[in-house]
């Protein structure tokens, strides 16, 4: 069912090290990878191609995350992590939709990630927030803040780009734009643990 | 210190931008302020957030592009849903236990209802068509004789198969009786209660409701003009007191009961019950409300049980009207709707219905 991949572990910390700084070669590579697995196990418990692209990048996302961390400590061979992190995934979102859940039909052998799936999820939601923290902003508050803490553009440029006389009024802007976002953020954040 | 500039110097600070003069500035002041302090920690965190938040963000726009590149070049492909095939492995035995219930229980259903569809031709229901008694009709006929108008119109040498009970439903003379006393005949005759005979031709029979229509074409008739009873077309309370008038022999019987139920054998609802004494002969004979009005025909009585008796509704009268009139020649038939003898006694009502209510001969 699934093509045995066999890397060896140098060429796992290359790719974890590549993934860490958004290398879109390694993620290229853990596409090729692993991206298989991961639609025949959840094409086979109830899930659809959709489904099975949101599993597989939200587990790509764990990853990087670990690798991000410096902490990561691989000690097994990286096709059954990612294979444990998105069965957990997947059984995780068949318990919100409330699906009645048989036995996960696939290959058996996994390690335990429950501790980063959860952490993962906690995380996500913060950054839901603050999607849609954003969402409220609205212009061109949002668009002066993405270009500045997402694109990582400098000040100058966007001080022309968005028609402001000196990078310094883009500044004030862009710091009174950011006052406004930190209170939505937290608000929405308040409002979710109520 | 402005909040605004506040942030700048810890974006500054956070970024390594400061010079060092700066930075220790900055460091005593935050010292110095607690309330500084804690809006820098606070900040600091914040910005955290929106960092991490970027990263996120540009490495799920990296994941999104990469995937659409792969599909494109044709290194991953989205599988087909699976579902069906997946159920059908997961399920084939609770599937297999669940087919042959499903064919056991169909099988069972279909046996019932063959079961319970017999025909109402069944041995225990029996039709009210007369066998007609030659000697008894003769001997009443000869003490009629002194009616001059009285002529046989059948054909000679020819026994009667079936008597049965018509009635007038348009004056001009088309009248309804049960397609089981007229069926396989080859003349029918009406005759009257003065012992009139006239000739009659079936212009429209009906199997399944058992129903027949059948006009006198006969010089001798003449219209009766307004008929006295209307036929009812709403259904009838159960309780309610009915009458009947037919011809199990050679003289009209009136008959009184009521109705017993809204439907007719095994729940046919083309009929319904009523308690009322009949006899072969009374099959086509119509069924009357108290204020006159035709709530039905007399069909069948059951065998096995005394006063059970079936009798179409009125309504099948209508049904069967409208097909009938698909043929031009028919389309004047007209039906009385409201009954005129509706405040007379009993006695009155049957003198005027009587002469509306036929004997039905077939050959």
């Amino acid at each position: 069912m699934v093509q045995s991949v066999k890397t060896d572990s140098t060429d796992e910390k290359a790719l974890l090290k590549g993934l860490a700084v958004n290398d879109r070669k390694s993620v290229e590579t853990i596409y090729k990878l692993f991206y298989n697995m991961v639609q025949t196990l959840i094409i086979n418990n109830n899930g659809s191609a959709d489904d099975a692209r949101d599993i597989f990048q939200e587990t790509v996302i764990v990853l990087y995350e670990k690798a991000k961390s410096g902490s990561f400590e691989l000690n097994c061979q990286l096709k059954t992590y990612v294979y444990s992190v998105s069965r957990r995934l997947w059984l995780k979102k068949l318990q919100q939709q409330q699906k009645y859940i048989p036995n996960l039909i696939g290959l058996d052998e996994t390690v335990p990630v429950e501790e980063e799936v959860d952490n993962h999820s906690l995380r996500n939601s913060e950054f839901q927030m603050m999607e849609k923290a954003l969402l409220h902003l609205g212009e061109p508050c949002r668009s002066l803040i993405e270009a500045f803490y997402l694109q990582k553009k400098s000040m100058t440029d966007i001080a022309s780009h968005f028609g402001y006389t000196n990078a310094d009024n883009a500044k004030n802007q862009k710091y009174k734009c950011l006052m406004r976002l930190r209170k939505l953020f937290f608000a929405e954040l308040k409002n979710n643990d109520v | 210190m402005q909040d605004v500039q506040l942030l700048d110097a810890i974006e500054r600070f956070l970024r390594g931008e400061m010079s060092p003069e700066e930075m220790a500035s900055f460091e005593q002041l935050r010292k110095s302020n607690p309330e500084v302090d804690e809006k820098v920690v606070e900040h600091t965190m914040f910005l955290q957030q929106v960092d991490q938040f970027a990263d996120w963000k540009n490495f799920k726009s990296t994941l999104h592009d990469v995937h659409n590149h792969l599909i494109e070049s044709g290194d991953i492909k989205e599988a087909p849903r699976a579902t069906v095939i997946q159920i059908w492995r997961k399920y084939k035995r609770v599937m297999a236990v669940a087919a042959s219930i499903a064919g056991i229980t169909t099988l069972l259903i279909a046996g019932m209802a063959t079961y319970l569809n017999q025909k109402k031709t069944a041995n225990d229901l029996q039709k009210l068509r007369g066998e007609y008694k030659s000697e008894i009709a003769r001997k009443a006929n000869e003490i009629k004789k002194d009616v001059q108008d009285r002529m046989p119109k059948g054909p000679e040498n020819q026994p009667v198969k079936f008597n049965g009970t018509g009635f007038l439903v348009d004056g001009k003379g088309i009248l309804v009786t049960n397609e089981h006393v007229v069926s396989g005949s080859s003349t029918v005759v009406v005759q009257n209660n003065k012992g009139q005979e006239f000739r009659s031709r079936i212009i429209y029979t009906n199997k399944e409701n058992d129903i027949a229509f059948i006009k006198i074409e006969d010089a001798d008739f003449r219209s009766v003009g307004p008929l006295p009873y209307g036929i009812r077309k709403s259904s009838t309370e159960l309780g309610e007191q009915l009458f009947t008038l037919g011809f199990p022999r050679e003289e009209i019987v009136y008959n009184e009961g009521y109705m017993s139920a809204k439907t007719g054998y095994n729940g046919d609802t083309l009929s319904f019950q009523i308690g009322v004494s009949a006899n072969p002969g009374n099959s086509g004979g119509p069924v009357f409300n108290k204020n006159g009005e035709v709530i039905g025909i007399i069909n069948s009585r059951e065998k096995a049980a005394e006063g059970v008796v079936f009798a179409l509704t009125a309504k099948n009268i209508f049904r069967s009207l409208e097909e009938i009139k698909k043929d031009t020649a028919f389309q004047n038939i007209r039906l009385t709707l409201n009954s005129s003898i509706r405040s007379m006694d009993r006695v009155q009502q049957i003198k005027k219905i009587e002469e509306a209510v036929f004997m039905v001969k077939s050959y």
